[in-house]
């Protein structure tokens, strides 16, 4: 009996942990799947004219996306130049001067930030701006963006300058330093490779984003670098081309699918270097 | 001669300091005498730390800090409101328990980060300036070809000495030091204790030590702190060294360095 | 024995960064506050014309002016539940191997690819979804499905390939990294002496994982389950593509249907009328809502957890 039981409990040893790696491989293989399915059927649709031209109209062949990168970097950038003086000056507060209740108030509100979806993010960029100017534009996508982009920033740069040592700051304030220069020259320059990282992570989360551009950026079939316009984006122009019935556009869908992807794993990729930089420095 | 030195003298009257609901130090009162190295000896616990972090006004940049009585630095009350404490500290240097090199900035920069950090630009004079507080530290030799490596990449005594090097860059009056050599080995320690006496020449040096052989070897005079009822800590008994470790006169701290308890 | 409290002393230069620095703060909470303020007043209009009607109204008839929000909220709570369903125990499974059982070798590339995949953009996925997933799901799967067990009202339906289904299936494999990932760090914070102990009582290294490991760690996991259902909650782009986008309550897993997030992306731009856009904007507001209370109940379990190991 005793003996029965404890075969059992082997065989269900051996069923589970089978199970469980079971489960991470196919896991992986699912997700590897995605990935291969991009590169493969991405790589067929690009060309130099994909990233040197601009749409062509449905049925003309050739043509290419030229238009949506440098729109996106456009909405990117300007999401950025955003955020993150705002996300910097904020985390800054709460790690330095934030051990207050207006502190735990703005911690708290950012972290509601963070869940708030893509979607009502973009409704809120169209109430406020796009609603009261009368046309879609690349201003209020970036607007939409930076909102996203805000929370993150927040968090890392608290965080980043809350690892420094209060040795340092004190190092600095007994050599009759300012408290102000002490952490802009010597706090911030500590956390700088884990905030930069944090940014970049930042970006290449947003620049795949599509829903907060439905009804801000708009999209545009032609060049446009006003950014009091609507513009054309990286994934509004694979949503476009991916819902359409012609294989031409399907094809550039999977394309811009792979530009996109790229630039996404450029951006984390630049910011894990300057974290691991820094991280060997220590 | 005599009033050049006097302008480094502490005074310190009645300083009672803590953080919160919590006294650190009570009533203390002593004068430090210029151009000599005292030493804070006691117990943890005893408010050492918190009684030379008045000195330069630290104490008040921690949450929730108060401090009330009066010190003086030749004469001139450093509490008053007319005070800055960044213009103090200037004058009132501190090395810290762990060395602490600014870690973004090479050797070089970290010695004149107290000259540089308060103006922007880059003022003149300043390679002359790094040379001679590195000799003063004694440090120049080792690194006078790698003042541009990273200061965090020196040996922990290097380190020490870098700090010391970066506080005397600014010429103060009076070096602080809390527990220098706590975190240092022997031979290092050693040299610490020598630079010490040599800086003793023209600045005041309070040395905090839980190290009693180290307050005997290098300190001019000795003030013996202990908690009282509540934690706080008071001062027991201040004097010429010499005679607080031959001749103590309160039994309290005949029985601390003779290691009856602590 | 009278204390005086002192002030650290401020110069001008500490001053100004300082409120410079609280000023950014104050921005981020102005913009939140006006996030809410916003959404409210626009969906004002159309909550005082259908009052709570809106929230158990079955139409959705833009031309006539009715408009009801079950279908979506239908739609939204199921897919992201049976996606929970689906993801959430493999993800658990997934993070047991990877936390207890896996060489140390693999934990590098592993960790590098579930943070990777974390990245990939929602209309990426959408994409695959739309010509590699519906395909195959369409023939043979949900065929087979609806030939052999048509009877059951689940399968009856004819399988068009969109749907419930796709879009549960999607949003399975885009929360299925992070379930993962956070469980996996939940797991890695019960401290060593958990397993140790049930180890030294004679238990495989199974029992060790099941019996000692995930329970101690029960609360961090259900709340990365909790952030994980918040997420696919609010997922947009690859749920549009997918679910076929009908305003319609069915038990049928294979028929079209709509969620929240999916029907404000399809519907904004071609609202025409005001009453619309602000019925719209009262969707967003729902999903908010849910999002927030998920959210928080999720950070309440995680941060159970962190502060405990």
């Amino acid at each position: 009996m005793t003996m029965n039981h404890y075969r059992w409990r082997k065989i269900t040893n051996v069923l589970m942990v089978g199970t469980a790696t079971l489960s991470a491989t196919l896991a992986a293989l699912a997700l590897i799947a995605v990935l291969a399915f991009v590169l493969v059927k991405g790589v067929s649709a690009l060309n130099a004219d994909f990233f040197l031209r601009l749409p062509t109209p449905v049925g003309v062949p050739g043509g290419g996306v030229a238009n949506a990168i440098v729109g996106s970097l456009i909405v990117v950038g300007l999401a950025a130049l955003f955020a993150v003086p705002v996300g910097l000056g904020t985390g800054i507060y709460l790690s330095e001067f934030g051990d207050n209740r207006f502190g735990d108030l703005v911690r708290y509100l950012a972290d509601v930030l963070a869940g708030v979806p893509s979607i009502v993010m973009g409704i809120f960029a169209y109430i406020i701006i796009v609603a009261r100017q009368g046309h879609f534009s690349a201003l209020s996508g970036s607007f939409a963006l930076g909102m996203m982009m805000l929370p993150a920033i927040v968090r890392t740069t608290e965080e980043m300058l809350r690892m420094v040592p209060n040795t340092l700051r004190e190092g600095a304030l007994a050599l009759g330093v300012p408290r102000w220069r002490a952490i802009v020259s010597v706090v911030l320059p500590a956390a700088a490779g884990g905030v930069i990282t944090g940014i970049m992570l930042a970006i290449g989360r947003i620049a795949g984003e599509t829903a907060p551009l439905l009804f801000t950026a708009f999209g545009n079939p032609y060049w446009n670098t006003n950014v009091n316009e609507p513009v054309a984006t990286l994934p509004l122009t694979l949503f476009t081309y991916a819902i359409s019935p012609y294989d031409d556009w399907q094809s550039k869908a999977w394309g811009t699918a792979l530009v996109l992807v790229g630039l996404v794993l450029i951006a984390n990729l630049i910011g894990r270097r300057v974290w691991r930089n820094v991280g060997a420095q220590k | 001669m005599r009033d050049a030195n006097e302008s480094r003298a502490i005074q310190i009257e009645e300083l009672t300091a803590g953080f919160g609901s919590f006294t650190a130090v009570r009533q203390v009162s002593l004068r430090i005498p210029p151009n000599k190295i005292t030493a804070i000896i006691g117990p943890s616990g005893s408010g050492k730390s918190t009684l030379v972090r008045c000195l330069n006004r630290l104490h008040e940049e921690v949450r929730g800090a108060w401090m009330q009585g009066r010190v003086r630095l030749g004469g001139h009350d450093i509490f008053a409101t007319d005070v800055d404490p960044v213009q103090l500290r200037r004058r009132v240097g501190m090395v810290f328990q762990r060395p602490n090199p600014f870690p973004t900035m090479s050797v070089a920069e970290n010695v004149v980060a107290g000259l540089r950090l308060n103006r922007w630009g880059r003022p003149a004079g300043l390679d002359d300036r790094i040379e001679e507080s590195l000799r003063r530290a004694a440090l120049w030799e080792q690194v006078k070809d790698k003042l541009h490596v990273s200061g965090a990449s020196l040996s922990g005594g290097q380190q020490q000495r870098l700090c010391i090097a970066r506080a005397l860059a600014v010429e103060p009056d009076v070096l602080l030091m809390d527990e220098p050599c706590s975190a240092l080995d022997p031979v290092a320690t050693f040299k610490i204790e020598e630079l010490m006496k040599e800086l003793a020449e023209d600045i005041t040096i309070v040395i905090v030590t839980h190290n009693m052989q180290q307050a005997a070897r290098v300190s001019d005079y000795t003030a013996f702190l202990m908690m009282g009822e509540d934690r706080a800590g008071e001062l027991v008994e201040f004097g010429p060294t010499d005679r607080i470790f031959t001749n103590p006169s309160d039994k309290r701290t005949e029985d601390y360095i003779t290691g009856r308890f602590g | 024995m009278i204390r005086q409290l002192s002030r650290p002393h401020r110069n001008r230069g500490d001053r100004i960064f300082q409120g410079w620095t609280w000023l950014m703060a104050a921005t981020v909470l102005a913009l939140i506050g006006l996030l809410l303020y916003e959404l409210v007043l626009g969906a004002l209009p159309a909550i005082s014309r259908f009052g709570f009607g809106f929230l158990t109204g079955q139409t959705w008839n833009p031309v006539s002016g009715q408009f009801g929000a079950l279908p979506a909220i239908y739609g939204t709570v199921v897919s992201s539940l049976l996606a929970l369903a689906i993801a959430g125990p493999v993800g658990l499974l997934a993070a047991i191997y990877l936390a207890e059982f896996a060489p140390p070798w693999l934990d590098g590339p592993l960790s590098f690819l579930i943070e990777l995949l974390a990245t990939i953009p929602s209309v990426v996925f959408g994409l695959w979804g739309l010509y590699v997933l519906v395909p195959v799901l369409r023939s043979p799967i949900e065929t087979t499905l609806h030939n052999t067990l048509g009877f059951l009202p689940l399968l009856g339906c004819t399988p068009l390939g969109l749907g419930m289904l796709a879009a549960v299936a999607i949003l399975a494999l885009m929360i299925l990294p992070y379930v993962t990932a956070v469980a996996r760090d939940m797991l890695r914070a019960v401290p060593d002496d958990q397993r140790e102990a049930m180890l030294a009582l004679g238990a495989t290294r199974w029992e060790m994982a099941w019996k000692a490991v995930v329970p101690y760690a029960r609360s961090g996991i259900v709340g990365g389950m909790m952030l994980a259902l918040g997420r696919a909650v609010g997922e947009t782009m690859a749920v549009t593509m997918l679910i076929g986008n009908r305003p319609e309550i069915s038990a049928c897993l294979f028929s079209p249907s709509y969620t929240l997030a999916s029907q404000i992306a399809n519907e904004f731009t071609e609202a025409t009328t005001d009453m619309y856009v602000s019925v719209l904007i009262e969707l967003g507001l729902i999903l908010f809502a849910v999002t927030l209370i998920l959210n928080g109940i999720a950070r309440l379990l995680v941060w159970r957890v962190r502060s405990k190991s």
